[in-house]
């Protein structure tokens, strides 16, 4: 999991200031100790979180600066990893895990393993968990895309690596081009032409007591999908350069439709633009995502999220369930100046109400 | 980023520090490199003057009174302020912002022209003249410390981009009857700069803009009543908020 600032109108500014960390939980399987449980990489030693920020600096000053002014989002001209610029780490070969965040405030990424000595490598790689959640079985890729407050835990196998492609050096690079706080053009770049986030630099080949992702653990089963009580549509969209839901403007004093606790609801979360993209993150409950314009979604989207890549003219389907919690709850775009543009709306929980408001 | 090499951003980063979460030291920097940077002489301008010199210029503006007025200097420095583009013959957002504006101004009870001030700024100055802007003021119900304000065309142009009240597509931006509908709130000292929808409901606005005014003296903050829409309306009122 991971904490910011939440202050309203003032979000971005905020955790762009550094007010966001990290919080690692274990239990029985996912213990932190590869000789327990689902045997994942030890932690801290092979458990890494790497969050990634871009930032803007000042010409004049030298200073990382910030555009309160700007409505569209902000992308930076510099990539910082754990807030340092272009780090590398050391690492051995063998397994390692890496739990990363995208920070924003707005940018998007597709993050492939890139090896320097030879860029027509497609470098595989393991996506394990999605939002904090482990997936069922890893799922081999060769990159990833993360939108801003989305986490993906991946397992690279340095050794492995090493032995088939022969690398020294990989560089954890970005290569979805994005050149303003709409959205990413989409285009990937070839590889070496995007920006590194992290250089790894392999070492001696040490012992290894984590699974291999190749044997297709198996980790958590995912529940049996629910029956909707009642399925709601929530447009996002712009109307005069004022972000709006369903045609309606953020207002921290309505609550805008509530859901019966111990229920389960399907939400379509849909865009009807081709210019702008919105990681929509729901307080509260975990969804899973039923599919992306019908067509069911990518594997390492099978897995309960709370954050989801709206992309362009999509319509996506997502089911939760409401049980622990009443009280009131928003839902609103984390790419946090869209966030602080009041891109939102609020909702509740509570027991024995029955509103069927299918466009709230 | 590609125009930067890492060898200029050690200078950059060598004034920075951002530590985020824990994580954050087991990733090595590459601090060798910061010896060889040559001196950039980067100036040291405090983080509110950085604002002023890109955001707010100091352009020369007329109010509806017909009152000869400098942007920051005379309307902004020092001040809450609540700024929004119109012009008085738009059909589309003006009219519903511009009454929202109105009951607000009423709603904030005497702080306007106070210790809150509201500007509105027309985009079409060739057609809204300080006769005109009076004209419509008294129309909508103008009261002390609300300013329509025109002047040089290519300086409101200038000020709208300032402002960041514009369209990344160009065809777009030069739409001006489907100019952007958002009111920025600024508490130039603080500096504090946001923004709500001017179409927003008026009770959300005026607490958006007391909060922005009070917050950062530690006044207690506006309460907002909650309205509940729907079925749950009921719910709420008995169970409340409980966790």
């Amino acid at each position: 999991m991971w904490y910011h600032d939440h202050r309203i109108d003032h979000t971005a500014e905020n955790t762009y200031k550094g007010l966001e960390g990290f919080l690692n939980l274990f239990n029985q399987f996912d213990t932190g100790d590869e000789s327990t449980g689902f045997h994942l990489p030890s932690f801290p030693q092979f458990d890494i979180n790497i969050i990634l920020n871009d930032k803007l600096i000042d010409p004049g000053t030298g200073k990382v600066c910030f555009d309160t002014f700007g409505f569209d989002g902000l992308v930076g001209d510099v990539q910082l990893a754990n807030g340092k610029v272009q780090p590398f780490l050391n690492v051995n070969q063998r397994r390692y895990r890496f739990r990363v965040l995208d920070g924003g405030p707005s940018r998007f990424y597709e993050l492939f393993l890139t090896n320097p000595a030879n860029l027509n490598q497609q470098i595989p790689f393991w996506v394990i968990a999605n939002d904090g959640n482990l997936l069922v079985h890893p799922v081999q890729v060769t990159s990833f895309r993360i939108g801003v407050a989305e986490r993906y835990d991946v397992i690279i196998d340095f050794k492995q690596i090493a032995q088939t492609f022969g690398a020294t050096t990989l560089n954890f690079e970005n290569r979805l081009e994005q050149v303003n706080g709409r959205a990413p053009t989409g285009k990937i770049l070839p590889a070496g032409q995007g920006t590194t986030c992290v250089q790894f630099k392999l070492g001696a080949v040490v012992a290894d007591g984590s699974v291999d992702p190749a044997t297709n653990p198996t980790f958590y089963q995912l529940p049996a999908l629910p029956t909707p009580r009642i399925t709601r549509s929530f447009r996002f969209e712009r109307d005069n350069g004022q972000w709006a839901i369903n045609q309606q403007f953020a207002d921290c004093g309505v609550i805008r439709f509530t859901v019966e606790q111990n229920t389960a609801e399907n939400w379509h979360i849909v865009n009807n633009s081709g210019g702008w993209q919105h990681p929509i993150h729901i307080h509260l409950e975990e969804f899973r995502i039923l599919n992306r314009n019908g067509a069911p979604p990518p594997a390492v989207e099978v897995s309960r999220k709370d954050v989801i890549r709206l992309q362009f003219n999509e319509d996506d389907l997502i089911t939760m369930r409401f049980r622990d919690f009443r009280g009131d709850y928003p839902t609103h775009c984390h790419n946090t100046i869209h966030e602080d543009h009041a891109m939102l709306l609020l909702w509740q929980v509570q027991p024995g109400v029955i509103d069927n408001n299918q466009n709230p | 980023m590609a125009t930067m090499t890492r060898r200029k951003w050690m200078a950059a980063a060598g004034v920075t520090s951002v530590a985020v979460g824990f994580g954050g030291g087991l990733l090595a920097d590459d601090a060798k490199v910061a010896d060889s940077v040559p001196d950039r002489h980067f100036q040291d301008i405090p983080p509110r003057e950085l604002i002023r010199m890109g955001h707010l210029p100091n352009v020369e503006l007329i109010t509806h009174t017909g009152k000869k007025v400098h942007f920051y200097d005379d309307l902004v420095k020092d001040k809450m302020v609540v700024i929004n583009f119109m012009y008085t013959h738009c059909e589309k957002v003006c009219p519903p912002i511009m009454m929202n504006l109105a009951r607000v101004q009423k709603m904030l009870n005497g702080r306007v022209g106070k210790d809150i001030f509201f500007y509105s700024i027309t985009l079409k100055p060739e057609e809204d003249s300080p006769e005109v802007l009076k004209k419509y003021a008294r129309e909508i119900g103008v009261g002390k410390g609300w300013y329509l304000l025109t002047g040089k065309t290519d300086q409101i142009e200038f000020l709208r981009k300032k402002l960041g009240f514009t369209y990344a597509d160009p065809a777009e931006d030069a739409d001006k009857s489907n100019h952007i509908g958002m009111l920025r709130l600024g508490n130039e000292p603080f500096m504090r700069w946001s923004a709500c929808q001017g179409q927003a409901r008026t009770e959300w606005i005026a607490t958006m803009i007391s909060n922005e005014a009070d917050l950062p003296y530690g006044r207690p903050v506006r309460p907002t009543p909650v309205k509940v829409f729907g079925p749950g309306a009921a719910a709420a009122t008995l169970g409340g908020g409980a966790k």
